[in-house]
Formats: C-alpha cells, structure tokens, sequence
C-alpha cells in the first residue's frame, strides 16, 4: 500500500506552504534569489513582522536558509525541501493509476 | 483510449477516456457499494456537509485510515472530497465530461492544507498560479 509512505515528511511543507502570503515569498525567493528581509517586506506589501513570522515558518520547514550580515538578514529558497511533496504526489499517482484501473474493470462489469 | 496523468509539484491530475454513460460513471463514484468494489469500503453519501471514511488494511506506518467529507456535488459531473490520512490533508475532486464515445474522466488530487476553499478561491495567489510558476521556477534553480 501506498499511502503512508512519506507523508509525515511532506506535511510541514504543504503546510508552510498553504498560505498564500508565504508562497509568494518563496516564489520570489526562488526567482530572485538571495534577499533582505528589507527586500522581501516591500515586496509583500504586509509588516516586517509579518513577514518576518512567514519567513519563520518556511525556515522550520527547511524551504529557506538565512545569513545575517551586518544589521541584515538575507534568506535564500531551498527547493530541495519540496522533494517530500514530490515523492508524496509519486506515491499517489501509483495509487490512482491502478484504481482507475479497477474502476474500469467495474463498469465493464456493470454492463453485464 | 487516452490516458493522461500529469503530477505537478502539489497536484496529482489523471485523465481518462471511458466508453460509458457519464451516468453510470457516475453512479461508481457516488455509490458506496460501487467505491468499495474500485476503491476503499466506505460509507460515503452524495450529500454536502456528509462525513465520511474510507477503509483500507492498516500497514506499518499507515492506519489505513481516511477521513472525509463531501465538499461538492454537482450531479453527474462534479465530485469533490477531502482526503485526510496521517495528518495530511488534500482534496479529491473528480470531473466527468460527455464525448462523443462515452466520457472523459478527470480526477484532481491536491494537497492544500489548512486553506478553507474560500479563501483559497479568493486569494490573490491562488495555488494554481503558484504551481504553474513552480515548474519554471525550479527549472531556472537549477541553473542557478
């Protein structure tokens, strides 16, 4: 059976990444690069606060890293942390594959 | 017959042709007895609101267990579900079309926790959008 395999590991990134807010932030961080706080704020167009609880958020899920330089915090995207919901959707697929398959053995038996 | 299925970084989509009556497919999604004979037991109901599970035989480091809860039902052409287990939530949502020789099949898998489909509706960025931009963005990283 499929299903429990890695489920536990892909659960904190789908959750960083349900808000809306926060996947902006990662996207822009994937397609930006490195960037300040500073930065990531006005692009947010939310508080520094704000932003800076997201950021936390996707750091515990390991999806950014963060270097302090000077008075500045810089954080970086790690999309190798999206690998759990990859193997998550793999799993899946394998699963709904083969029950598609059963579901047309079904209507073929519901003819008779 | 085609078929189709397309996994991008959230969302497992399969699409299938079926020579059958979109009712009768229909019928397989929405009947009990029916889902247990292609999915899992169950005691679904096409009913909004309904909570439900679906059974399958516990394996180590599963319960088997599904925690659901009909989220739509538009007879006979949309289905949608939410698909809890292990503490990951998703929704399934099926999508029956007729075609010229019987009918198209499409199910939808994603994984959006937390995120009522209200607000998901309303949000500015939507997961589709982030998903459709995913692609390309860790594409690009790995140029980086």
């Amino acid at each position: 059976m499929v299903l429990g395999v890695k489920q536990a590991d892909a659960n904190p990134v789908f959750r960083a990444l349900a808000d809306p807010t926060r996947r902006a932030i990662f996207e822009e961080l994937t397609r930006q690069g490195e960037q300040t706080v500073h930065a990531l704020t006005r692009f947010a167009g939310v508080s520094q606060p704000a932003v800076s609880k997201h950021l936390t958020v996707l750091k515990r899920a390991k999806l950014v890293r963060h270097r302090r330089e000077g008075r500045e915090t810089h954080y970086r995207a790690q999309p190798d942390a999206l690998a759990p919901m990859a193997d998550w959707l793999n799993h899946y697929g394998a699963f709904w594959r083969e029950r598609f398959d059963q579901l047309e053995n079904l209507l073929k038996r519901m003819d008779k | 017959m085609t078929n189709t299925a397309t996994a991008t970084t959230r969302s497992l989509v399969i699409e299938r042709e079926m020579p059958h009556p979109q009712e009768k497919i229909w019928r397989a999604l929405t009947e009990g007895k029916l889902i247990e004979e292609w999915l899992m037991k169950n005691d679904f109901q096409p009913v909004v609101g309904h909570r439900f599970t679906f059974r399958s035989t516990p394996v180590p480091g599963w319960n088997g267990i599904i925690d659901s809860e009909v989220l739509v039902v538009e007879p006979t052409s949309r289905l949608t579900y939410g698909w809890a287990s292990m503490g990951m939530e998703s929704v399934v949502t099926w999508t029956l079309t007729p075609t010229v020789g019987g009918t198209h099949v499409r199910m939808e898998h994603s994984g959006f926790p937390s995120e009522d489909s209200a607000s998901y509706k309303g949000a500015k960025y939507g997961w589709q959008k982030f998903i459709g931009n995913l692609e390309h963005v860790v594409e690009r990283l790995g140029r980086l």
